[in-house]
């Protein structure tokens, strides 16, 4: 991709958009593994790596990939790795490390169905995965979900923001249509995220500190119980990155939830119950942890019922019934395997939802 | 009878590295770790390049080497050491790196690890603690476990028809065109230290030629594991473990 000046919109695959994204926010080195349905990820990367001077490392398994991550995040540099699903699995302990030893990182999970090999389609039948920790041990991620190629560039800024900022691993959840569709996209411009000072990374002990220990082994039981609230208190923190976007709930009678590619299908789900004259919006999680509990709670007093859409068997439904909080009913439509419902299947399902809610059609 | 000894008169011909912390070595009276530990942190010391070294520690009798020696290191997770050393080292190529792994970590759950990164030949120092069991889990069988070698999971011997041979991993390693220095050796007598201690000066200096990975196994010992007395285990090792793992340079560059 040659440098664009104007930042004039360009028209790009969503990994490639991911991966030259990441390369205009700095991105210093990136260790990978390849899987469908996101290897051009580290095919752009290798390609363009160096012209923008970043080491592009296919590691011998993912398992490698997310401890060279861990060596080299360790170490001060600006790191990302990507991996679909079964993938995501096998770098699990080493997310684990990193969330424990407060080693920040950029991970990118595009998404395929499950469980197992499972399939190269779409899905979003790793949300638990994503939010709910992952690995072992009490720790979350920071997870953003684009739903545009647009949003699978700016993401990368966050992302790599976000994890320098609370010195923690962050996950960009996307699928495995917004990493294979293409759209148009306007490239943040090179250069406008700055690094941050790391004085707690090992680059070799100078006479003038202590030395630099990364690690998430404390033996003492008082002092991993410490380090433990501590990082519970961070991830409360967290909470004031909550992002969500809003479509057209005010005037709703039906509120749906969904996040990534399923708030896209929504969208248009959207206009065609709107012509069958039922009032319907959408609240779209942009970041899954934190999760818009406040943003949920404050439009269900305004509707009738709560829709969640997601391409998987309903995860993410369970905390919007935590954040509906048994005042409104909240029903679930979800494909799984790979398979993407369409926009028919959820407006069958609005209609049902308005008929037993007794929602009178204009 | 009430003699007070003073350093007046005394000349200091031998002391601790400041490379050290003031934290008391955990390991067990006669284990080799210490040894190679010391002579880590005296190469370091010595060179000058304390400010400029990362070490890695995995799981095992090596993971506690940061409370040890005084310069900036990453733990690792079990096995993963040279992945984190390579991750290290590819976004500081001007530093030195090492990684300190026992045989379990190096040579079993971290094996894919070990031939890839020597196969990369990244500009590394491996050190590898050859002995033969698993002491921070309390003695099973490891990759490295003699045939008929008695351990809490190899309670009649080891069986190479059940578990298979003691794996050579430096034999392997040295095969690969990215070694660019492999060598075993031991810690068990006062020659041996100084032999060991001039491969990890020479490996520390060859690192900075970036021509490939330097690989270090040291064949030591585990009394506690192989519950016998500090004296009997070297021994025993002597006896029983340098046939197979035998002392001398594997590979070492063309001049």
């Amino acid at each position: 991709m040659e440098e664009n000046s104007k930042n004039a919109p360009m028209f790009m695959q969503g990994n490639e958009a991911l991966a030259e994204a990441a390369l205009r926010a700095g991105m210093q080195a990136y260790f990978g593994y390849p899987i469908t349905p996101q290897s051009e990820v580290m095919e752009y990367l290798s390609a363009q790596a160096k012209k923008h001077n970043a080491v592009v490392l296919q590691a011998e398994s993912e398992l490698a990939a997310i401890n060279m991550v861990y060596g080299a995040a360790g170490a001060g540099a600006r790191v990302m790795t990507s991996s679909s699903s079964p993938g995501i699995s096998l770098m699990q302990e080493g997310i684990s490390y990193m969330a424990s030893a407060e080693i920040p990182c950029l991970i990118v999970n595009v998404q395929r169905g499950g469980p197992g090999l499972g399939t190269i389609q779409p899905s979003q039948a790793d949300y638990f995965q994503a939010t709910k920790g992952g690995g072992h041990g009490d720790y979350r991620l920071l997870v953003l979900a684009p739903s545009s190629v647009q949003e699978m560039a700016d993401l990368v800024f966050d992302g790599f923001k976000l994890a320098d900022k609370y010195r923690n691993p962050v996950m960009i959840l996307a699928d495995g249509a917004l990493g294979q569709m293409m759209e148009k996209v306007t490239m943040p411009p090179a250069g406008s995220l700055p690094y941050t000072e790391k004085p707690w990374a090992t680059v070799g002990k100078p006479t003038t500190r202590e030395r630099n220990i990364l690690t998430s082994l404390h033996i003492v039981p008082e002092k991993m119980e410490e380090i433990n609230l501590r990082l519970q208190d961070k991830y409360r923190r967290m909470r004031q990155e909550v992002r969500s976007e809003q479509i057209g709930v005010d005037e709703a009678e039906i509120l749906l939830v969904a996040f990534g590619l399923s708030a896209r299908i929504c969208q248009k789900a959207i206009e065609l119950a709107k012509e069958k004259g039922i009032n319907v919006g959408l609240l779209r999680p942009i970041t899954l942890f934190p999760f818009p509990t406040e943003a949920i709670a404050k439009i269900v007093p305004n509707v009738e019922a709560v829709l969640t859409v997601e391409m998987n068997a309903g995860q993410m439904v369970e905390d919007v019934r935590l954040a509906v909080n048994g005042k409104k009913p909240v029903y679930f439509k979800g494909r799984m395997g790979g398979m993407i419902p369409t926009p028919d299947d959820i407006v069958l399902e609005i209609e049902t939802i308005a008929e037993k809610n007794r929602i009178t059609q204009v | 009878m009430g003699q007070v000894l003073t350093m007046e008169g005394m000349e200091i011909v031998y002391e601790k590295p400041g490379t050290l912390t003031q934290t008391p070595f955990h390991f067990c009276p006669g284990c080799g770790h210490g040894v190679v530990h010391r002579l880590l942190m005296e190469v370091v010391e010595e060179m000058g390049i304390i400010d400029q070294t990362v070490g890695v520690a995995p799981v095992g009798c090596s993971v506690f080497a940061y409370n040890y020696m005084d310069i900036d290191m990453q733990e690792a997770a079990h096995g993963r050491a040279s992945a984190v050393a390579t991750g290290i080292k590819r976004v500081l190529p001007d530093k030195y790196v090492f990684s300190y792994q026992g045989d379990g970590d190096l040579a079993a759950i971290g094996t894919g690890e070990t031939i890839h990164t020597v196969n990369r030949g990244e500009n590394i120092l491996m050190v590898f603690i050859n002995n033969a069991i698993y002491g921070m889990t309390g003695g099973q069988m490891a990759p490295t476990t003699l045939l008929g070698q008695v351990t809490s999971t190899t309670p009649f011997g080891r069986e190479s028809s059940h578990v298979g041979f003691p794996l050579k991993i430096t034999d392997l390693v040295a095969q690969l065109p990215g070694a660019y220095y492999v060598t075993r050796q031991t810690v068990h007598t006062a020659a041996a230290v100084r032999r060991t201690k001039k491969a990890i000066e020479a490996s520390f200096k060859y690192q900075m030629l970036k021509k490939g990975t330097c690989f270090i196994e040291v064949v030591s010992n585990c009394p506690s594991g192989w519950k016998m007395t500090p004296v009997e285990a070297n021994v025993w090792m002597e006896k029983n473990m340098l046939p197979i793992y035998p002392v001398g340079d594997l590979k070492v560059p063309k001049q």
